[in-house]
């Protein structure tokens, strides 16, 4: 029987299995930020253990910094403080540290695989579940707890058994204005949140293989979202061609190995996973959730669905919508393009493209926050700046901002807001807040109209 | 954590059964950040009256019963996942606690606090609570190596996770489980 890919990456990691027991996992790089870093730190200390592999771990500060100002001492003293703490420990442990300011600073998320730290069959894990990113280059990634990154500072290594493989396959033609975003949206909520419990999941089909990088890492990123550990895309041209020259990336001769041996880690023919699904792309269209989980997405030309249960109407009654009826015309106030979801130049430049002269509606607050400064110099240099300005958007600086709403950016209590994060959970973007989770095309077409339209028909 | 191989030691008898997580520690014990401290407040509403005055009728309390083994009735540890079960449980200084039957989560986070759950039949447990009510002298042998408790009412094996097996033989949790690896770490790492 033939290996999947997730089969060769994790085979290949495998440093001994425990009869009956665990297999210990090696990791190749650990991404780290400041809010679930401290308390790992001091479990070493406090039981004086050296830190393993500095070299393999790379930090960053992302969850709870400003987006304004951020050439000024921050405000919050919970946050200060946090942040001057990693600072300490990056520095006593001799580990890279990308902080505010820095010019290769962003969210986790974002900072590394623009970085070439991310490369095709590596394992990585980040305190952070949306880590499964990174699996868009063939990366096994996700997410961990506070006490399994201090065995990853302890020993590079994490005890794991092996989760089982799940398929999902999407073949076809994308119509115009889908976005990856609209994919994954549309997946989970096929599938629904619990689907994926206890699999890896692989994204297959020609859909995957002729989206861009920053396409296949909105997918993965949301992998999580309908339970699964992470989602992988097979490593091909465009993977090879992403990594190529990237400051952290394998040079000349170095990378040209790497290729060949990145070529043969595809899922073989051959290979069975234990749970397979397909969806044909046609079926696709932009997408916006009505409830407060991620699985409660529709298509833009449905109405809301009628279902009879408790928590289904707690959902509706939270985010103050009727049964059966359509979004269109839903008045919004607030829109948010960012998040390690969809903050990347290609996000901007979408939105950009259909922002270039329009104005946004005056009811809307735009916020338009990139994932890392790099995405930031580029706004600048490819004059989406001037365009968003123009329209009356508001570009902010990196992290990630409203998609916990851990800092000041906030959506007030009662106010939608469609965003292009990845959650949509009650006060997830601040205390009653509601979210609508959508594409960054339909979040500046709603920021230009001030209530959700169905843009399809206004592309050219 | 301390290795353990064989312990041999007099118990404590505490039949109620369903005892919860709650009543192991009571949540308002639970603002701590750091795992110490856990075991003055275990069984904390039982251990004292409402006005702070202990409780001499619980067991705890009772000079007579002592031991590191809690011999407890049906399905210990249920309610939360909170890990502070375990390391109240273990503060006080328990070593092993045998039920008929415990919570799932609680016996994980037994297991990686060095607290191993010994769980045995009712008609096994029963009797044995009685023993030890009447002669709290009795001593218990709890054989991890070769899985297997033996008392006057006689020997009843048990089961365990064979890597958890060895943890717990050694000491260790799963940070120094990993490093007690760390030569075939960096033997992979040199290989790959
Ligand atoms: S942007 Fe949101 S989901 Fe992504 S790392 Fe930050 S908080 Fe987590």
């Amino acid at each position: 029987m033939g290996k999947t890919l997730f089969d060769k990456v994790w085979d290949a990691h495998v440093v001994d299995t425990i009869k009956n027991g665990p297999q210990i996992l090696y990791i190749d790089k650990h991404l780290i930020h400041e809010v679930t870093s401290p308390q790992a730190f001091n479990e070493l200390k406090e039981r004086n253990i050296p830190f393993a592999r500095p070299d393999k771990t790379v930090a960053t500060a992302d969850h709870n910094t400003p987006t304004v100002d951020q050439h000024l001492p921050v405000k919050d003293e919970l946050s200060r403080n946090q942040l001057a703490q990693l600072t300490a420990n990056c520095k006593e442990n001799n580990i890279t540290l990308y902080g505010l300011g820095h010019k290769y600073n962003g969210i986790v998320h974002v900072m590394s695989p623009e970085l070439g730290i991310t490369q095709p069959g590596m394992t990585m894990v980040c305190g952070d579940s949306h880590t499964s990113t990174h699996g868009a280059f063939g990366t096994i990634a996700f997410g961990i707890g506070t006490s399994q990154v201090a065995q990853v500072f302890a020993s590079q290594c994490l005890l794991l058994e092996k989760p089982k493989s799940l398929r999902v396959n999407v073949n076809g033609k994308l119509k115009k204005g889908v976005l990856p975003k609209d994919v994954i949206l549309y997946i989970i909520a096929k599938l629904g949140t619990n689907s994926g419990t206890g699999y890896f999941c692989e994204y297959a089909g020609n859909v995957f293989e002729e989206m861009s990088m920053e396409g296949r890492m909105t997918v993965c990123n949301m992998s999580i979202e309908m339970g699964a550990r992470g989602g992988m895309v097979a490593p091909d041209e465009t993977t090879f061609e992403y990594v190529k020259g990237r400051e952290y990336a394998p040079q000349g001769e170095e990378f040209e190995n790497k290729v060949a041996h990145w070529k043969t880690l595809p899922s073989d023919v051959d290979a069975v996973f234990d749970k397979e699904y397909s969806f044909d792309a046609e079926d696709i269209e932009p997408m916006l959730t009505y409830g407060t989980n991620p699985g409660m997405g529709i298509k833009i030309s449905e109405n809301v669905p009628s279902e009879n249960n408790a928590s289904f109407e707690k959902s509706l009654n939270y985010m103050a919508l009727e049964k059966g009826q359509s979004m269109i015309g839903k008045p919004i106030n607030y829109v948010f393009i960012g998040s390690c979801t969809n903050s990347r130049i290609e996000d901007f430049r979408v939105a950009a493209d259909y922002v270039k002269g329009k104005q946004k509606a005056q009811n809307v607050t735009a916020w338009l926050v990139p994932g890392s400064q790099q995405v930031a110099t580029q706004i600048e240099e490819e004059g989406l700046k001037t365009i968003f300005e123009e329209a009356g958007f508001e570009l902010r600086q990196p992290g990630c901002s409203a998609c916990l709403a851990m800092n000041d950016d906030k959506i007030p209590v009662g106010e939608y807001c469609v965003s292009t994060s990845n959650r949509n959970f009650e006060g997830r973007q601040g205390p009653g807040s509601r979210t609508i989770l959508a594409s960054p095309l339909t979040a500046a077409a709603v920021a230009v109209e001030g209530k959700i339209i169905n843009f399809v028909n206004h592309l050219n | 954590m301390a290795g353990f191989v064989k312990l041999i030691d007099t118990a404590v008898p505490l039949p109620t059964e369903n005892i919860d997580t709650d009543q192991i520690i009571p949540a308002r014990f639970l603002k701590a950040t750091d795992k110490k401290g856990f075991g003055d407040n275990v069984f904390r509403d039982w251990r004292y009256n409402k006005d702070g005055s202990v409780n001499e009728d619980f067991v705890l309390n009772n000079p007579t019963y002592k031991g590191s083994i809690l011999v407890a009735g049906d399905n210990f540890g249920c309610g939360s996942s909170r890990e502070h079960a375990a390391w109240a449980i273990d503060g006080y200084g328990f070593k092993v606690v045998i039920s008929s039957f415990f919570a799932d989560i609680f016996k994980g986070n037994a297991l990686n606090n060095g607290i191993l759950p010994i769980q045995v039949t009712p008609e096994y447990l029963l009797p044995l609570i009685k023993l030890i009510q009447e002669n709290p002298e009795t001593k218990l042998t709890v054989d991890l190596e070769n899985q297997l408790l033996s008392t006057p009412i006689g020997d009843a094996s048990f089961e365990i996770n064979s890597y958890k097996k060895i943890c717990l033989t050694n000491g260790y949790d799963d940070i120094d489980f990993l490093i007690s690896k760390k030569k075939e770490i960096e033997l992979f790492e040199i290989n790959n």
